[in-house]
């Protein structure tokens, strides 16, 4: 039997928290007893760059360090569902952020599901600067590949100073809207804006 | 499943961060640097920590005059490092040189990114491996270790320093983006380390061999009521200049070098696996290095009978371990992150018995994907 190994990337642009959210992630990971590897990248600009953040769990050693082929993954703009929705691995699972990202590749689209993080954050606690909670928290009610226990304190852990209160809501608030695993688009609170059409898919280079 | 208590020691690092904690354990109380990504956070760390441990951080104007800065503390008797990636390393250059001549212990880290020039910055590269050994002018010897995780960012920083003080000598932590950047689980050791620290001359020996001992000449510090010179130039035992007489140029030389090579075997380290009745070897350093044992794990398998060697030190380098390890094999494929710096030694020591070439990853940058290495096998 192969042993446990996740993959999950997370991918937007910088300022949105992606890496944090990486970092989230992998102490979680961490705190339920697995190997964790959490990989960063990252243009030259502080905001508005492309970024990246993978995190790799697993029950054994770690040896191969890049993520290749997701299981999860996170998308928080147009350009990163782009650049990477074609390395979803083939029972992989795309979660995206709807207000950004508008065309999903055809052959992704029975594996995607999302809400508008960005707005939920907004509008619910009048922060978007934690939508990358509420995208953290969806992402593990939906796919489980850390516990809520380890996922709420590392939070706790690692968000800044004051702040925990706020970002456990967020992540709460994801989670309570991600659909139960398995259910595509059974989101809780209601059907997702529909997907791209033929006539906007993005054609990915298969290389 | 429920959250596990993870011991106190374990904790989840940036390498760049397990680095400057690495200094830390081993004594570091000076840094000087220049911030420069893929480096910065060891910078950034240690310009927290060091100053509540009277330690000195300071921010230098660029990177010749940060190791200018960690020189002249180091010979005050303080345990040194700088951090910086390629571009501020080709600075760096002449001033290694100076370090090498005048015996002084310092630490470099190099968070290697890609280049030439200043290239990109968090994109990861091993292209700097020839520059440390061989980036300053004139012959001399240099100790490079490549960590493959922030596990070893740490241990590998601790061993570098030890390196340094033992030997006197300038020593490389040859790290990169990638290595720099990621975070992994990092158990710290659960006492301060033991710490080497350099042979001090004292009064009572003044006039005895301060420079060019084989077995390491006690340093004569600063402010503790000793006459040195100190100088880059072609000097004898006790640092007084000869700059007309090849034979003081042949023992300059010779004593600096052989001053490394005699304790080369203590210095090389190499991890490595299945490669008894490996038909093929796979060989990498750093990140890469790990890579290919995971590539030579999944390929042994698939029933392919693959070994795997990763050189933890670079310089001085691995030549007698290759031979050792890959002699009996038919092919050694060398793995690197670049356009194939370490492959030509490789082929020096391994060629004469195995079939020996190099395969830089699809796209520079990233690791070998484990496809293209198969592939490359069965070619």
């Amino acid at each position: 039997m192969e042993p446990y190994r996740r993959e999950i990337r997370i991918a937007g642009f910088g300022g949105q928290g992606v890496v944090l959210a990486g970092i989230v992630l992998a102490r979680a990971g961490m705190l339920d007893g697995r190997q964790v590897v959490q990989n960063q990248s990252y243009g030259a600009e502080a905001r508005g760059g492309g970024a990246r953040a993978e995190v790799i769990l697993a029950d054994g050693p770690i040896l191969y360090t890049d993520v290749l082929h997701p299981d999860v993954m996170l998308v928080m703009s147009q350009l990163a569902c782009n650049k990477y929705g074609q390395d979803l691995a083939t029972d992989g699972q795309l979660i995206i952020e709807t207000e950004l990202v508008s065309d999903v590749p055809i052959a992704l689209q029975d594996r995607a599901s999302g809400a508008p993080f960005t707005q939920m954050a907004q509008d619910t606690f009048e922060r978007a600067i934690v939508a990358n909670m509420v995208a953290l928290g969806y992402c593990v009610g939906r796919t489980e590949v850390v516990t809520r226990e380890s996922l709420i304190r590392a939070v706790e852990e690692l968000v800044p100073a004051g702040t925990a209160e706020l970002n456990l809501a967020a992540v709460a608030a994801g989670w309570e809207l991600a659909p139960v695993p398995g259910l595509v688009h059974g989101s809780m609170s209601g059907p997702l804006p529909p997907l791209a059409g033929s006539a906007s898919v993005v054609e990915l280079d298969a290389s | 499943m429920p959250a596990t208590v993870i011991p106190a020691e374990q904790r989840l690092l940036q390498g760049n961060v397990a680095c400057a904690e690495g200094a830390l354990a081993a004594g570091c109380s000076f840094f000087a640097g220049y911030p420069i990504t893929p480096a910065t956070e060891i910078a950034e760390h240690l310009a927290r920590e060091l100053p509540p441990r009277d330690g000195v951080f300071i921010q230098m104007e660029d990177e010749i005059a940060s190791v200018a800065a960690i020189i002249g503390a180091s010979w005050t008797g303080a345990k040194v490092m700088t951090a910086t990636s390629g571009p501020g390393l080709s600075l760096m250059q002449e001033n290694l040189g100076y370090a090498v001549g005048t015996e002084t212990p310092c630490v470099i880290v190099d968070v290697q990114r890609g280049g030439p020039s200043t290239g990109i910055p968090a994109v990861p590269s091993q292209s700097d491996m020839v520059q440390v050994a061989r980036g300053s002018h004139g012959d001399y010897e240099t100790v490079a270790f490549a960590p493959s995780s922030a596990q070893e960012m740490f241990d590998l920083t601790v061993r570098a320093f030890d390196t340094a003080e033992r030997l006197r000598t300038p020593v490389f932590l040859l790290a990169d983006a990638a290595v720099g950047h990621m975070r992994e689980i990092v158990t710290m050791p659960a006492q301060a380390c033991a710490g080497v620290n350099r042979r001090v001359a004292s009064v009572a020996d003044n006039g005895a061999a301060r420079f060019l001992d084989e077995q390491v000449a006690p340093m004569p510090l600063f402010g503790r009521g000793l006459k040195a010179h100190v100088t880059g130039s072609c000097h004898d035992e006790a640092g007084m200049r000869n700059v007309v007489d090849a034979e003081a140029l042949d023992h300059y030389v010779r004593r600096l070098s052989g001053k490394i090579r005699r304790v080369r075997d203590d210095l090389v380290e190499v991890a490595s696996g299945d490669t008894e009745d490996a038909e093929i070897i796979l060989v990498g350093w750093g990140l890469v290095g790990r890579a290919a044992q995971a590539i030579a794990t999944r390929a042994r398998q698939q029933g392919q009978r693959v070994g795997w060697v990763r050189p933890i030190t670079v310089w001085p380098f691995a030549d007698v371990e290759l031979v050792s390890l890959c002699r009996e094999a038919k092919r050694v494929l060398v793995l690197e992150n670049n356009m194939g710096q370490m492959l030509p030694y490789v082929q020096a020591a391994v060629g004469r018995y195995s079939e020996v070439d190099g395969l830089s990853p699809r796209i520079l940058g990233a690791l070998h994907r484990p496809t293209d290495v198969l592939e490359a096998m069965a070619a």
